[in-house]
């Protein structure tokens, strides 16, 4: 068949396509006859094919450019749309929440724990080495910064973790700003070997843990875990659960396994975005705490303690138990 | 080959062709849209002063989201593109030519953090000229391409004349070559296609000029089936 002789056989139907292309997307998704382009939608997936097989026609028998560029295009158009977002995920994160996210956790439950070992170790080993030698301290804060913290933490203060002149509102969207980017951080440059990961994991532990045991060896203590009890367990782990998301996709850059290294990483990355959504919303949360609840000097500092403590236990309880019965 | 053409096979049997975007057009996108959220946050930095801290508490809040969330909302909502993108011609797809969703478009927009280091996005750029098709680490890990919006093709148009028989055997190629240079006359001057149709002596014999352009153009409705 010449290509005349093609254009001509062909025409109406091609402009039939492009027509309902041009539709907007809510009248496309319309059930009945469409007058304008007379294509129904049931049709479309059928009338989409023979377009496929117009083009891989016209492309075979080397038709002229322009008419195998058109075609493209329209295949192309046709592909976004047939093969779009299809809806319907709402109810998906509740799904998510209850079942989907503690399971992934315990699936990956050999990099969280390292990621935990690698952030807490650091942590814990300061807070108690510093009891005994608190210059110590030094090598790892500025003194500029320990005194702000100093200060931060005055037993003298009206509110608990911050100054006076400090805004809850302003300081729940400074946190959310400042610990989901760290979250990010720890998370994205774990795919260089997952040498970021670890790197950002080590160093926060190290200097959480040099300032909550510097500020408990010179009588800040009090102060400082009735802030920080309420927020801690959310926080952490959220920063931990992103060290474990990046040290995922690391792990498949170093042992890929029967995968290409980029075909492993494509695979990798499925759980670890996943990961990292209940990560951004435990930073939420973590934040919400932070800015409206830590700060109160209502409450003693045991009610405060009582607080944190049954966060830890709901948190731990939390990716241990929940969601078991839907796993497989 | 560096090819920026990509053909993605689809489900339906056939390819259709991606034409890949390169470091310069999407660093000039970044760029567009980094003067599209900065001065949005300068207007609202104005806007919001009288405010005191609770005008900074949105402030912040609205920089974090337009840091993180704004190229993502976009890709997913607008049809792959963020405004900068789209001024470039640019969109996000998925490997296999379907749009991007969420999982893929956080992923790949979350590495910046990774690709921008150690400054100005220099690993990304390292990463998209070692590849062979210019994805940054983010676009290797989500799977996604940056290629160009197609524009919307011309109708096709050899112009009309009577069929002239060509006097030697053409293999395909060159008749389709034949034929795009017929439809290509009405978009290059006179004197081109007139240069250009006196190349192929064989086709046009003693014709020159606009002569030979004519003789090339009836061998091409010859081909197309006309007459």
């Amino acid at each position: 068949m010449k290509q005349a002789a093609f254009e001509n056989c062909y025409r109406d139907e091609i402009d039939r396509f492009e027509a309902w292309l041009d539709l907007a997307p809510k009248q496309r998704r319309r059930m009945k006859h469409d007058a304008t382009t007379g294509l129904a939608t049931d049709d479309v997936p059928a009338a989409y094919r023979h377009l496929c097989q117009l083009m891989a026609l016209a492309r075979d028998r080397q038709y002229s450019p322009d008419l195998v560029d058109r075609l493209n295009h329209l295949v192309l158009r046709g592909h976004h749309v047939l093969y779009g977002p299809a809806g319907g995920q709402r109810t998906r994160l509740l799904a998510f929440l209850a079942n989907g996210f503690p399971a992934l956790v315990r699936a990956e439950r050999l990099l969280v724990l390292a990621a935990a070992l690698l952030f807490f170790g650091p942590l814990l080993l300061l807070l108690v080495a510093l009891q005994w030698h608190p210059d110590f301290v030094l090598h790892f804060v500025s003194p500029d910064q320990l005194a702000e913290y100093e200060e931060m933490y005055d037993p003298a203060n009206a509110r608990l973790g911050q100054r006076d002149s400090d805004d809850n509102v302003m300081m729940f969207a400074f946190y959310i700003w400042n610990n989901v980017k760290i979250g990010i951080q720890t998370f994205a440059t774990g795919l260089a070997f997952g040498l970021g990961s670890v790197f950002y994991l080590l160093f926060n532990g190290t200097v959480i843990g040099a300032i909550a045991g510097y500020l408990t060896a010179v009588g800040h203590g009090e102060p400082f875990w009735s802030f920080v009890a309420g927020h801690s367990a959310m926080e952490l782990i959220a920063i931990v659960l992103s060290g474990a998301a990046g040290m995922k996709l690391g792990g498949a850059v170093i042992a890929p396994g029967n995968l290409s290294r980029k075909a492993a990483l494509v695979e990798a990355a499925r759980p670890a975005i996943r990961i990292m959504y209940g990560a951004a919303l435990m930073f939420l949360l973590a934040a919400f705490i932070e800015g409206f609840w830590s700060p109160l000097k209502v409450f003693p500092p045991t009610v405060k303690y009582a607080v944190g403590l049954a966060l830890w236990a709901l948190v731990v309880a939390y990716f241990t138990m929940a969601g078991r019965s839907r796993a497989t | 080959m560096l090819d920026t053409a990509r053909q993605v096979a689809t489900p339906e049997g056939i390819e259709i062709t991606l034409r890949l975007a390169g470091p310069v057009p999407r660093a000039l996108a970044y760029l567009l849209d980094l003067l599209i959220r900065g001065a949005a946050l300068i207007a609202l930095s104005i806007a919001v002063s009288a405010l005191g801290q609770f005008g900074m508490a949105i402030f912040l809040l609205t920089a974090f989201l337009l840091e993180w969330l704004y190229p993502v909302v976009f890709e997913v909502l607008a049809s792959g593109a963020t405004p900068g993108k789209r001024a470039m011609w640019l969109m996000v797809l998925n490997d296999d030519g379907t749009p991007v969703r969420w999982p893929a478009s956080l992923t790949r927009n979350l590495l910046r953090a990774l690709d921008f280091l150690p400054f100005f996005y220099f690993i990304g750029l390292l990463a998209m000229v070692i590849n062979s098709d210019f994805k940054r680490l983010g676009d290797l890990a989500a799977n996604t391409l940056v290629v160009y919006r197609e524009h919307k093709p011309l109708k096709a148009s050899i112009p009309e004349s009577a069929a002239a028989v060509p006097l030697v055997t053409l293999s395909l190629s060159e008749q389709r070559t034949l034929l795009d240079f017929a439809e290509r006359t009405s978009r290059i001057t006179p004197e081109r296609a007139a240069e250009l149709a006196e190349i192929v002596s064989p086709l046009v014999g003693d014709n020159t000029g606009q002569a030979a352009v004519r003789q090339i153009v009836g061998i091409a409705n010859h081909l197309a089936g006309r007459g």
